[in-house]
């Protein structure tokens, strides 16, 4: 194909919209990143070294691609007709051949013969003029963007079928100096943006060319880099934040990331409330600043709250505003903290063992019954799991495991949590504290619902560890009793979320239970032990690969030599993980396999296992034979300990005389005497040393 | 033509309550706004009104404001609480189709009523709305206005069940927590309500509602007698359900004359399933309402809603 010169553009898309979700404006932004470069690529359109840049604010998702080919390359296709004889008769062309040439577009003379595996055939060149990158735009772009996913969309066109987060509002496409003539539900593109919504009003912000737009918007009051975005709102609250001496705002990611996505041209104020609030759990007040009005909490320099906030605005604001709006957010605060108060001693006065009996008002789930019957059911499976620990040397104080889990649902009447959901346990842990209850008691129930995520920590005592493998595995068992166990990506019950906390906690505490001690105190009548079970092993699987990012076959053959015990899985894991770099064991690895392929195949001729010691073995048998009597032993006393590392090194010793053993002794020996000794050899070597990890799953090089 | 010339400049003195709503009124008038009297039927919420939930259903262009008393038992605080309310006015406004530059128009009546722009920090949350009792569902935001609340933005989907096409602009402006932020009052009954232009002399929302909330808190929480709600709720869902009955014959029934089509009662229906609505209400804060009942409650007056709609969309389209 010849090489020609095609000119190199920039290109701009900008696609205008009421205001966007902020939790779905990263992800989207990715999207259309993502799916203009794969178009530019499919079409053969993206200049080697383009450069493709995103931006995005909660009004306009923007892609900025520096050199796009103005047109694709012409090209040339061969294309192959029927068979040369019946194109051509003595050298003339026939109907055939004639018709060919005008589906080609190609004049007759220009036929050429092929000559392929099946034969000579009919073939023409014909040159494909490349299309304009502007047409193309214009006719695939619409598509990408509308197909765009979005967690919710909308209607908005009377009549019209297009579905998107919001409504479409405006669009700018440019090639360079030329709006690409492009449409989507009906807003022709054109080279005119929009300002920040009162900065800068409702004036056009027109735009030259494609690489004026992030400068266009700033001066438009736009930030439209969401880098730059973020890196200005964490200056901005330093900056507030030093108006107080020794204070410093509270780390929060995620809430960075909703401000982030909520502003257009961001600024900080700093606010106060009354010291007097300061008496209010920290929760409560961080819960309130955090959750309800997405507020940054300053701390002093030994961690406590302060008596202010940060806010972030979407606006810049004179001396004027700024006291208006410091004024108003510090008045619906202040509302809030007492709306709070006013919950917190109203509370009190119904105290959380007198909450027990209205508990038989709340639905745990409908079919099932209350959060009374719901406490009942986990009496009963933490009295079996404190039975099965009982003499195991845990430090358990059980009368108050058992008055935590007595109350550990009471906070679900009170008001507090009523209307602070997200606080339920961390409240009845304040209550039972306020209360008298005892550290122990107060603790358990407050760390309930930890682990929150595969990330969060587990409960601090082992009173709330217990907790919380008592509650979610009753509620597993019981969802699955009635027929809500979780299929491909519907979880309703987030019950993948309950036993992955159940795998954490197992991993991360002492507790000496295993995945069966829990799943046994939860069966009563043992109806779903074994799908529950089979549901856990799995979850332990996830949590090895995904969390703790153990290699998938290393997984596999670690769970495959025993899945109960999980701490005792991840030491496996480790040890697998650390020993499988050694050539030794990679050799023996493949060797474990070859064994198991030979006695898969054995098994479908139906030949019998015999014993080594009925006949005399070849010198090589006979050494594999020894080696593996005299390593046995070690491995399994090192096992027992432990000691996963010193049992692998030592089962990577056999390295030599496996090797010389498949070497020289031809396993399926014609003699059956011979071949069932061979076999019964294996399948002692396979047996006696995969106790640790079935290592025929190790995946070699 | 409105009355806005006749008030003071909104700079200097903020609006009082009722200045509030003409000033909305007058805002959303001149720009094509049909103007109701608020509907005479208890109800939770604008949306509940027959001049929203009936005319989003179908084809035909509406808009419409009114300010709508909303009542909901299970709020009412006696008079004790500053921000809560059993009974508040929402002025809530229809816009269907909505116009394209729906927002604009909407932050135009903010600053119709006082609020400069400029010197407060404005930002649309996604604040999705689902009314299962009225199969009604639309998504949006809340507009918030120096961390507070003050609208309640919904591009409408569905309603009684139906899918909308066109679908409405939703607009809910809270009046009393709108007029406290404006007039700097911490509590709402401080509200200035009424002002004399002659002497100066003020009527707070306490002065006029205050009794009020607090009877009604007695009655909600203390004197409605279960045993009646029910018999009245049963009595009256029994009614909806005969017409609802006979409504599905008539507009099943291709022999039915357009006539008799026309005149069927189903806006009265509709009426029947809010007094079952309201009674819901006062038996969930009279407590007689188990969770388990809850769920079936709901259901049967979502059935009663999305009954109506199907009937009003059949006669509108007959």
């Amino acid at each position: 194909m010849q090489k020609e010169l095609i000119a190199m553009a920039d290109f701009l898309l900008e696609i205008g919209l009421d205001e966007v979700p902020a939790r779905m404006i990263a992800g989207a932004e990715a999207e259309l990143g993502r799916r203009v470069t794969d178009l530019l690529t499919r079409e053969r359109l993206l200049a080697d070294g383009a450069k493709v840049t995103t931006y995005s604010t909660p009004r306009r998702l923007a892609v900025l691609v520096e050199g796009v080919l103005v047109s694709q390359a012409d090209s040339e296709e061969q294309l192959t007709g029927p068979s040369w004889n019946v194109a051509f008769k003595d050298g003339a062309p026939t109907k055939a051949a004639e018709a060919f040439a005008k589906k080609a577009g190609v004049a007759v003379a220009a036929l050429e013969k092929v000559t392929n595996a099946k034969g000579e055939y009919v073939g023409a060149t014909v040159k494909r003029l490349g299309r304009a990158a502007s047409e193309l735009l214009a006719t695939e772009l619409p598509k990408e963007v509308l197909g765009l996913y979005w967690a919710n969309n909308m209607y908005w066109r009377a009549g019209k079928p297009e579905r998107f987060v919001r409504p479409i509002r405006w669009i700018v496409a440019l090639l360079d100096l030329a709006v690409v003539p492009l449409e989507i539900a009906g807003i022709q593109a054109g080279n005119a943006s929009r300002g920040h919504r009162v900065l800068h009003g409702s004036a056009a912000v027109l735009m030259d060319q494609p690489t004026d737009y992030v400068e266009a918007l700033r001066k438009a009051f736009v930030n439209v880099d969401v880098a730059a975005r973020r890196q200005s709102i964490r200056k901005a609250l330093d900056a507030a934040t030093r108006t107080v001496t020794g204070a410093r705002w509270r780390e929060d990611e995620p809430l960075i990331e909703t401000v982030v996505h909520l502003t257009e041209w961001p600024t900080v104020i700093l606010g106060n409330f009354e010291t007097e609030y300061l008496d209010l759990p920290e929760e409560v007040l961080v819960t309130v600043m955090r959750d309800h009005q997405k507020y940054f909490a300053v701390e002093g320099p030994d961690g406590k709250l302060l008596p202010h906030f940060l806010t972030v605005l979407n606006i810049q604001v004179d001396a004027e505003g700024e006291a208006v709006i410091r004024h108003g957010n510090q008045k619906v605060l202040r509302a809030r903290f007492k709306d709070a108060r006013f919950f917190w001693e109203f509370d009190q006065k119904i105290s959380l063992q007198d909450r027990v009996e209205s508990l038989k008002n709340v639905t745990f789930q409908k079919e099932l019954g209350s959060y009374f019957w719901k406490t009942e059911q986990n009496l009963v499976v933490v009295r079996a799991l404190a039975a099965t620990i009982k003499g195991a040397g845990v430090d358990l104080d059980v009368g108050s495991l058992i008055k935590a889990i007595e109350l550990a649902k009471t906070d679900l009447t009170t008001e507090l949590v009523k209307e602070f959901t997200e606080l339920q346990g961390v409240i009845g842990g304040l209550y039972a504290k306020a209360q008298g209850l005892g550290q122990n008691v107060a603790q358990a129930i407050y760390d309930q619902y930890k682990p929150a995520s595969t990330e969060d920590a587990i409960p601090k005592t082992p009173e709330g560890q217990l907790l919380g493998l008592a509650d979610r595995i009753q509620t597993i068992n019981a969802m699955f009793g009635i027929g809500n166990a979780p299929t491909g990506s519907k979880d309703p019950f987030a019950l993948r979320r309950a036993a992955n906390a159940i795998v954490k906690i197992l991993a991360e505490s002492d507790l000496p239970l295993t995945l069966g001690d829990v799943v046994r105190a939860s069966s009563v009548e043992g109806a779903n032990g074994e799908q529950v079970a089979a549901f856990l092993r799995e979850r332990l699987s996830f949590f090895l690969k995904d969390v703790r990012g153990f290699a998938y076959d290393v997984v596999n053959a670690v769970l495959a030599a025993g899945a109960d015990d999980v701490r005792d899985a991840i030491a496996r894991a480790k040890a697998l993980t650390e020993a499988r770099e050694s050539a030794d064991f990679a050799a023996i690895s493949a060797a474990f396999k070859r064994i198991k392929n030979i006695l898969r195949q054995a098994e479908e001729k139906g030949f019998a296992l015999g014993s080594p010691k009925d006949v005399t073995l070849a010198p090589e048998a006979q050494q594999l034979a020894d080696a593996a009597a005299l390593l046995a032993p070690e491995v399994a006393a090192l096992r027992k300990l432990r000691f996963y590392g010193q049992a692998l090194e030592a089962i990577a010793t056999l390295r030599p005389v496996v090797d010389a053993f498949f070497d020289k002794v031809m396993v399926l020996d014609p003699d059956p005497a011979i071949r069932g000794a061979h076999l019964g050899l294996i399948d002692e070597v396979l047996r006696g040393f995969s106790g640790i990890a079935d290592f025929s799953e190790i995946v070699t090089g | 033509m409105t009355s806005s010339q006749l008030l003071p400049n909104p700079k200097t003195i903020p609006l009082t309550f009722q200045e509030l709503l003409f000033r909305l009124q007058g805002f959303w008038a001149e720009r094509g706004c049909v103007l109701q009297q608020p509907y005479d039927v208890e109800v939770g919420a604008g949306t509940m009104a027959p001049e929203t939930f009936l005319r989003v259903l179908g084809p035909r262009p509406y808009k419409v404001g009114y300010a709508q008393p909303s009542r909901r038992p299970a709020d009412g605080r006696y008079g004790e609480n500053p921000n809560r309310l059993f009974r508040h006015t929402q002025f809530q406004l229809i816009l269907k189709p909505p116009p394209v530059n729906v927002q604009e128009l909407y932050l135009q009546s903010l600053e119709a009523i006082g609020i400069d722009l400029s010197k407060h920090d404005l930002k649309f949350e996604e604040d999705n709305w689902e009314g299962p009792t009225v199969g009604a569902w639309g998504v949006g935001w809340q507009v918030m206005m120096d961390g507070m609340e003050i609208t309640q933005f919904t591009y409408f989907q569905q309603c009684g069940g139906l899918d909308l096409d066109p679908i409405c602009a939703e607009l809910t402006y809270g009046l009393e927590r709108l007029c406290a932020f404006m007039q700097d009052v911490d509590s709402v009954y401080d509200v200035v309500w009424a002002r004399d232009p002659d002497t100066g002399a003020v009527v707070t929302y306490g002065d006029v509602r205050l009794a009020e909330e607090l009877q009604y808190s007695v009655y909600n929480f203390e004197s409605a007698d279960v045993s009646k709600l029910w018999e009245h709720f049963n009595l009256y869902e029994a009614e909806a359900q005969t017409l609802l009955t006979q409504a599905n014959g008539l507009f099943a029934n291709a022999e039915a004359s357009v006539v008799e089509k026309r005149r069927f009662p189903i806006m009265s229906t509709y009426e029947l399933a809010l007094k079952c609505s309201n009674l819901f209400n006062l038996l969930d804060a009279r407590g007689a309402i188990s969770v388990t009942e809850r769920v079936g409650m709901i259901g049967r007056i979502r059935n009663l809603a999305v009954g109506v709609a199907k009937a009003y969309a059949a006669q509108q389209s007959g």
